[in-house]
């Protein structure tokens, strides 16, 4: 068993299908919805957080993919310029999740995208805007 | 009793005899050392800060044009810079900015002019017979111009409150965001390593202290603005809350951008991050006794930046502060820096490397500080009438 976060960008016309039940029910896939924006009749984005075997994750994508679901792991979704940035911590202050943290013994940052929950809380905290992460 | 005089530091640092110790190394060095044996054994700590300091600024003079003119209105960048000092002189603070462009600032200038890039001036003058110039637009780079220095009218705080908010809506502050209900803590000192807690009476450190500063050697030049004698100290003699400040000054063409960056605060404004460093001689078992101060030891005050006035509502240990959690209000709180200790660690590699080689000498202050200066507040003498009140 595996987990892997990945962002899903819906096409306007995909809302009407019960695609996530079929994630569970034919790929055994176990969902955790993190983050969902949906704007009726426009577009829809989810970030998930997927548990299950790593082929049936491979396999549960493609399905979406079939689908016209536009499917990215969600560090492909994070730009972080590490070689700028002075470890001054004030991304750390607001990331509740734990993706940024900070300490002993050297005190320079350390991100773990896999605990990202696009909050996107660092975006603007970030004094040097060293962070992008594109959701939609 | 050991004493030392400044002379007698400098030659051994000259000889290459000179121990040398980080203030890290020198609060575990005391952990099972004396102040007395600290105090023989050890002639300089090295000490160092990597913070927003907002009160940062660059005078710059740009050289005469031919036709001149007097810049009555001068734009860097499209940041505004302070024209009123003659005809070509001019003062870029760090906070400045163009209100259509919140976040691009004067602080955003100045690292651009340490790079080495281009700046684009414009500057307005209303002609006069011996200026008879009434515009000029060009480029000008560190090189291009004839003097440009930092000189920064208040920086490295001697210790800083933590900032919290208990309210239920997230703020944005110069001490980073704030989580609305007690999620989140920000402190930004350098704790042990901080410059000004090594010394926290100012023995040694005054007007015409070299430093380290921006990548390059600075001088303190006079008390910083808001310099704080008068608050209350702890049992070790630290301040529990921002109290003294100095005033600095350093070439900005030697500068790197390594221990210079611009920040900007989302809907606060500009700042500069500052890399400063400061040797502080070991003249006595007194001032071993200071230099040895630890985490556990140095503490602070954490302010409520959510409620009016920002109330204090609590006091910890940078042990604390740097264990991750605090509590607050009987609640376990997260804490982050806003500061990096990292750069200030590395600043104060640098330094001790520097004096270890005979680069760097230390200086004794020419005018030590006011030994006592409380603030005062900005009275309102004429409140607006009723019709001026919403």
């Amino acid at each position: 068993m595996i987990k892997k976060r990945f962002i899903l960008n819906f096409p306007p016309d995909s809302g009407d299908k019960p695609l996530s039940y079929h994630l569970v029910k034919e790929y055994d896939i176990r969902i955790n919805i993190l983050k969902a924006e949906v704007f009726p009749g426009k577009r829809g984005s989810l970030l998930l957080e997927l548990q299950g075997t790593a082929a049936n994750i491979e396999k549960g994508i493609d399905y979406l993919v079939r689908h016209n679901v536009d499917c990215e792991p969600l560090e492909k979704r994070i730009r972080f310029q590490e070689e700028r940035c002075i470890d001054c911590g004030n991304c750390v202050a607001v990331c509740f999740a734990g993706a940024l943290t900070m300490g002993p013994p050297d005190w320079k940052l350390q991100f773990d995208k896999s605990q990202c929950v696009v909050c996107e809380l660092c975006v603007t905290a970030c004094p040097l805007k060293l962070f992008e992460i594109n959701f939609q | 009793m050991t004493t030392k005089t400044y002379d007698e530091i400098n030659r051994k640092i000259k000889s290459g005899k000179a121990v040398i110790l980080t203030a890290e190394e020198v609060s575990e060095m005391a952990r099972n050392t004396s102040p007395e044996e600290i105090a023989e054994k050890v002639d300089v700590v090295t000490t160092a800060t990597f913070g927003a300091m907002c009160s940062s600024g660059a005078i710059i003079n740009f050289g005469h044009a031919s036709p001149p003119i007097r810049m009555e209105k001068i734009r860097l960048n499209g940041v505004p810079a302070y024209e009123g000092l003659a005809a070509v002189d001019a003062y870029i603070g760090a906070t400045a900015c163009d209100p259509e462009r919140p976040e691009y600032g004067g602080a955003h200038v100045i690292q651009e002019l340490i790079e080495g890039r281009e700046i684009e001036l414009e500057a307005w003058g209303k002609g006069t017979d011996c200026y008879p110039r009434k515009y000029i637009k060009t480029k000008i780079t560190k090189d291009s111009v004839n003097e440009i220095y930092l000189f920064n009218p208040r920086n490295a705080y001697q210790n800083y409150n933590v900032a919290v908010n208990t309210t239920k809506k997230l703020i944005h502050t110069y001490m980073g965001t704030l989580l609305p209900g007690l999620r989140n803590a920000t402190y930004s000192t350098s704790g042990e390593l901080s410059p000004l807690l090594n010394d926290p009476e100012m023995r040694t450190i005054g007007i015409g202290t070299r430093i380290f500063l921006g990548g390059t050697e600075g001088f303190v030049v006079w008390p910083g603005t808001q310099y704080n004698t008068s608050k209350p100290v702890n049992e070790f003699g630290i301040p529990v809350s921002n109290a003294r400040t100095i005033a600095v000054i350093g070439n900005l063409k030697e500068m790197s951008p390594e221990f210079v960056q611009a920040a900007y605060f989302d809907r606060y404004g500009t700042s500069l991050f500052v890399g400063i460093g400061i040797p502080i001689p070991v003249l006595d078992a007194d001032m071993a006794r200071r230099v040895s101060v630890r985490n556990d030891q140095i503490e602070t005050s954490v302010l409520d930046y959510g409620s009016p006035g920002a109330p204090k509502i609590g006091q910890v240990t940078y042990a604390e502060l740097r264990s991750g959690q605090i509590q607050v209000s009987g609640r376990k709180v997260r804490t982050a820096p806003v500061a990096s200790l990292s750069k200030a660690r590395r600043i104060a590699e640098l330094l001790k490397t520097a004096l270890l080689e005979g680069r760097f000498e230390i200086s004794q202050p020419v005018k030590m500080f006011p030994s006592e200066n409380s603030l005062k507040s900005l009275v309102e003498t004429d409140k607006p009438g009723k019709e001026m009140q919403p």
